[in-house]
């Protein structure tokens, strides 16, 4: 009998499940030496199905997406019991991603900015409730938590793989791996293990020529004349936050001129990706006055959404702190 | 709360034994803190977080309280020391030595600052304690992540850099070059000498200037281990202490130093004649080619290129010098350009000198607009035998003597509008230029001061002469100098002085032929960024400081660099003389150790993490930092590095460490400020 895998997502987008079919004949090796035994964007399941198998009963679990709601809860804690290896898969259930950014306001004014926006079209200013009376009955919705949480803030996490999606060249080989080990020829790597990622930055990665940093400006791409194609973006005054970025995804974005924007998340020492890519900054600007400097930093029009686009919700902020706090749903 | 600090150990697996000391410090910091409550909170609330013992005492720093600390790390097996007392600035080395004697690594004491940070700077009795509570529980939170470091031992280079060719420096340097090790004198003139070379007599023996400080000018000159660089600006220093590397600027002189031998026929050649500002104050002339003084140590010329005729009219012109030169090559070289040359020094002597205030900034006492109003300096080169009037007290048509001088102290000091200090030696210079006004012309003299400072050895008594030689004396600070009568009785065609005079409490106008303006004494124009150079600061006031204004006005903060004569404050010939001597015996003292230990705080790249992004290479301001292009990597040299912190915070992929800040460390620290260590029920009220 063929172990068993499974996949689920939670607060996410649904890249994290594509990045894992685009590893093309690979998916094949996959079903060749694993049972599928639930994956919702896949194929057809019910949680009645998942709480009926035994605890332990799945060899790996791939879990993508952040904790949002009681549900994300729910569905984490019962596949880490059934799972015995559970993955922090993609950005969202390591560090939050742009789900994570929420955790910049409260879950009202969140709701409030989604349902009642100059964006939206809600004339009956309908809000979500956790119970709607329908002729049919009544139908409920997952409560909404007060803020986004990684899936190690909720449950025990047993290796990270980060990305935003994963790459799916990482993805193979950790599908190389699995398939090793379940054959006998390969070990795990140690618990807690970063998977499917480099062990330094995207810039050892970048072939962009670099030089010692003399921060002048920073401009958003559209303010740029055209690149200079083979020097650092830093250098010619884009936001690149690949110094501060976990390597792994071979620097797809500086690589054609688009700066790397810190999906792959905290580098191996660093505690907090936002942090470490601020203090960089600030120690490369090459202005000494207080009007030259701030004239400098005014090219960042939004600096969380910068610095923390992926990682806020893992970080030391508050918004981090917060999440890490949050322990039970409301 | 018994049972719960004994599992916290355990979870954490943590087996360190700390020992806890606060100290009273007199009442320095038990008049604010209550030392018992921090030490029970110490002692009992952080049992939990391996504190053994806590005890409180008078004074920690004394012999006693040293000898308990190694009494305790001997009898209870403590293996971290946290001592709650002043900044780790002034007393961490007395500690680590104590826990070094007792066989514990010195890097595993822990200094947390209660007194600067609490004690001195707080007046609410309860807040002040609570806030001792804190930083004592972080640095038990440090010490727990402490490990043990070694001191680096580096060797000390015996060359030294005195910086500053005047008295100060000239003095530091001949005394290490006497005691047989190389000395660099860089000095930013055409000669050394300085200030004091300007002057013509000294108080208060009346020494001749040129008798006392000329023979220290050609003993530098000819000293075998003493080599000048004049016409020359210290640009860059890199390096530490022991280990100095200075770039220095040679200005061209257009006059080869090897070939000329200071005959001089070139400078009586030399047919432009212009106004010497800086030697001699702008009464005197010089010519384009010229030597500041006679007796100019090196006794080289130099070439003024903005006024030689040759470069202003094109080449081709003039040439005088060159034609006239004896010497074989020729000495002129026209197209000599700057040089830098590298020095590698273990020492530097900073003894860069003062400005004199500028006296046009006070416009009531006329300087630059009344003709007869005159500085100080400007009375010392007609004073002076080989000045611009050969000794003749003059007014500035340079033939009339002076029947009256008014001469007034304090010009541009201890004034709120200009600098608030006493420049030290104005009362004393203004006494002798009265003297030698009423010496050489026998004119009535009248000084204007606000008190009169006459401290230090034969000084007082140099006044009492003065009095006795019938110099006038008006108490009252001088509110104009005015060429305009007022009124029948005063005469035109002299200076009148408007004064109150406070010890008979009226205002007087006192007509004078001459006014002397006792100008006080400034950081030099750029010592800010001379200060940076040598990584040193400037006070308020903008003089360098010393490590300690009472313990050591010698050192700086920056290990390895010392200071002598007005570079460090005002002061006299005998104090810059002193201070010079004393700078002297420091760096010979580094030079008798040969070998320096080094705090082993340092910061390093793992080479694994590090990506090459190359933001942490500008930042390092002692260049210890290099890139390897071909590894992609760059790197620290650990024995540039002074273990500043700059580029680990820097450093966005986190591969930089520092030893002693380590992540753990500093985070640890947190928590224990912000008592997140401590079980909620045990958090202080």
């Amino acid at each position: 009998m063929k172990p068993k895998f499974a996949m689920y997502w939670a607060a996410s987008c649904g890249g994290c499940e594509i990045a894992v079919l685009n590893i093309d004949a690979k998916i094949l090796d996959l079903d060749a030496n694993f049972d599928v035994a639930f994956w919702p964007a896949a194929m057809d399941a019910k949680y009645k199905d998942l709480d009926a198998m035994a605890d332990g009963s799945i060899l790996v679990t791939l879990f993508n997406g952040s904790i949002r709601t009681a549900e994300n809860e729910h569905l984490a804690k019962t596949l880490r019991r059934k799972s015995k290896i559970l993955v922090a898969f993609g950005s969202c259930a390591n560090e939050g991603c742009i789900p994570g950014l929420a955790n910049l306001s409260s879950r009202e004014s969140m709701l409030e900015t989604a349902y009642g926006g100059p964006s939206t079209e809600n004339p009956a200013q309908l809000r979500p409730q956790p119970t709607s009376q329908v002729p049919e009955g009544a139908l409920t919705l997952p409560p909404v938590q007060p803020v986004v949480r990684t899936l190690d803030q909720v449950v025990e996490v047993d290796y990270h793989m980060p990305g935003c999606p994963p790459e799916s060249h990482q993805i193979a080989a950790v599908v190389d791996l699995l398939v090793q080990v379940v054959q006998g020829r390969a070990e795990l790597p140690p618990k807690g293990s970063v998977i499917g990622a480099g062990e330094s930055t995207v810039c050892d990665e970048c072939p962009r020529e670099r030089n010692v940093k003399h921060l002048t400006q920073l401009r958003r791409i559209q303010e740029l004349g055209p690149l200079d194609t083979t020097l650092c973006l830093l250098e010619q005054g884009l936001m690149c936050t690949g110094p501060a970025t976990r390597s792994g995804c071979d620097a797809r974005c500086p690589r054609v001129g688009a700066p790397c924007i810190g999906c792959y998340g905290v580098a191996p020492e660093a505690l907090d990706q936002g942090a470490r890519m601020m203090t960089a900054i600030a120690s490369a600007i090459d202005a000494k006055e207080p009007e030259a400097i701030d004239g400098i930093l005014d090219g960042i029009p939004d600096p969380a959404g910068t610095f923390y686009k992926f990682s806020l919700a893992h970080s030391l902020l508050r918004g981090g702190r917060a999440a890490h706090r949050e322990t039970e749903t409301p | 709360m018994t049972d719960q600090p004994q599992q916290h150990q355990q979870e954490q697996g943590q087996e360190e034994r700390i020992g806890v000391y606060v100290c009273h410090c007199g009442t320095n910091i038990a008049g604010v803190i209550d030392v018992g409550s921090v030490r029970d909170f110490a002692g009992e609330g952080l049992k939990g977080r391996g504190v053994v013992l806590s005890r409180d005492y008078t004074f920690m720093c004394s012999t006693t309280g040293q000898e308990l600390i190694q009494k305790d790390i001997a009898e209870h097996g403590l293996t971290r020391v946290v001592v709650a007392a002043c900044s780790p600035h002034l007393h961490e080395g007395t500690f680590r030595t104590a826990c070094d004697r007792a066989g514990l690594n010195p890097y595993l004491c822990e200094l947390a600052s209660i007194r600067e940070h609490v004690a001195w700077v707080h007046t609410d009795h309860d807040a002040a304690t609570t806030k001792a509570k804190a930083i004592v529980s972080g640095a038990i939170e440090r010490a727990r992540h402490s490990v043990p470091l070694e001191a680096i031992h580096v060797p000390v280079d015996a060359a030294t850099l005195v910086v500053g060719g005047g008295i100060a420096g000239l003095q530091a340097a001949l005394e290490i070059a006497d005691a047989g090790h190389e000395v660099y004198l860089v000095e930013r003139e055409p000669s050394v000498g300085g200030h004091m070379a300007q002057f013509d007599k000294t108080f208060p023996t009346l020494d001749c200037a040129a008798c006392i400080l000329t023979p220290k000018m050609a003993a530098a000159g000819s000293h075998p281990h003493l080599h000048l660089h004049t016409w020359s600006e210290v640009e860059k220093v890199e390096g530490f202490v022991g280990n100095f590397t200075v770039t220095v600027r040679r200005k061209p002189r257009y006059v080869l130093e090897d070939v000329c031998t200071g005959c001089g026929i070139c400078i009586e050649k030399c047919p432009v004649v212009v106004v010497d500002d800086a030697y001699e104050a702008g009464i005197g002339y010089r010519k384009a080619i010229y030597m500041p003084f006679p007796q100019a140590v090196p006794k080289l010329p130099v070439l003024d290129p903005d006024t030689c005729t040759y470069y202003l009219k094109g080449k081709g012109s003039c040439r005088a010098c060159e034609k006239f030169c004896p010497t074989e090559p020729n000495s002129i070289d026209f197209n000599q350009t700057e040089q830098r040359i590298n020095l590698r020094v273990g020492n530097i002597v900073l003894a860069t000198g003062f400005d004199l205030f500028d006296a046009r900034r006070i416009p009531q006492y006329g300087y630059g607009r009344l003709p007869n109003v005159f500085t100080n300096l400007e009375l010392e080169r007609m004073c002076n035998a080989s000045g611009p009037t050969g000794g003749a007290i003059t007014l500035r048509d340079g033939r009339t003597a002076p029947k009256s001088v008014g001469i007034i102290h304090c010009v541009g000091s201890r004034d709120r509008n200009y600098n608030n200090y006493c420049s030290a030696i104005c009362c004393m210079q203004s006494l002798k230029l009265a003297h030698l006004v009423r010496e050489r012309t026998g004119a009535e003299v009248h000084n204007f001061y606000i008190d009169l400072r006459t401290a230090f050895k034969d000084y007082d008594e140099f006044y009492q002469r003065v009095l006795d030689e019938g110099v006038h004396f008006v108490r009252g600070k001088v509110a104009e100098v005015s060429e305009v009568p007022r009124g029948p009785d005063e005469a035109e065609g002299k200076l009148y002085v408007q004064v109150e005079d406070t010890l008979i409490g009226m205002q007087r106008r006192i007509p004078v032929d001459m006014v002397v303006l006792s100008a006080g004494i400034e950081p030099r124009h750029d010592a800010k960024q001379v200060g940076q150079t040598f990584g040193i600061a400037c006070s308020a006031n903008g003089w360098f400081i010393e490590k300690h204004a009472k313990l050591d006005p010698i050192s700086t903060m920056t290990e390895g660099v010392f200071l002598a004569g007005c570079a460090q404050g005002p002061k006299d010939i005998p104090a810059s003389v002193s201070q010079g001597a004393a700078a002297a015996a420091r760096v010979l003292m580094r030079i008798r150790q040969g070998e320096l230990a080094l705090e082993p705080v340092r910061a390093s790249i793992d080479a694994e993490r590090c990506s090459g992004c190359r933001i942490c290479n500008a930042l390092c301001p002692f260049n210890a930092i290099s890139y390897d292009a071909a590894g992609g990597v760059s790197a620290i040299n650990s024995a540039l590095c002074q273990g500043c912190g700059t580029c680990v915070a820097a450093c966005p992929a986190g591969a930089i460490a520092g030893s002693g800040f380590s992540n753990e460390q500093v985070l640890a620290q947190i928590e224990g400020l912000l008592l997140t260590n401590l079980e909620p029920a045990e958090a202080l009220t």
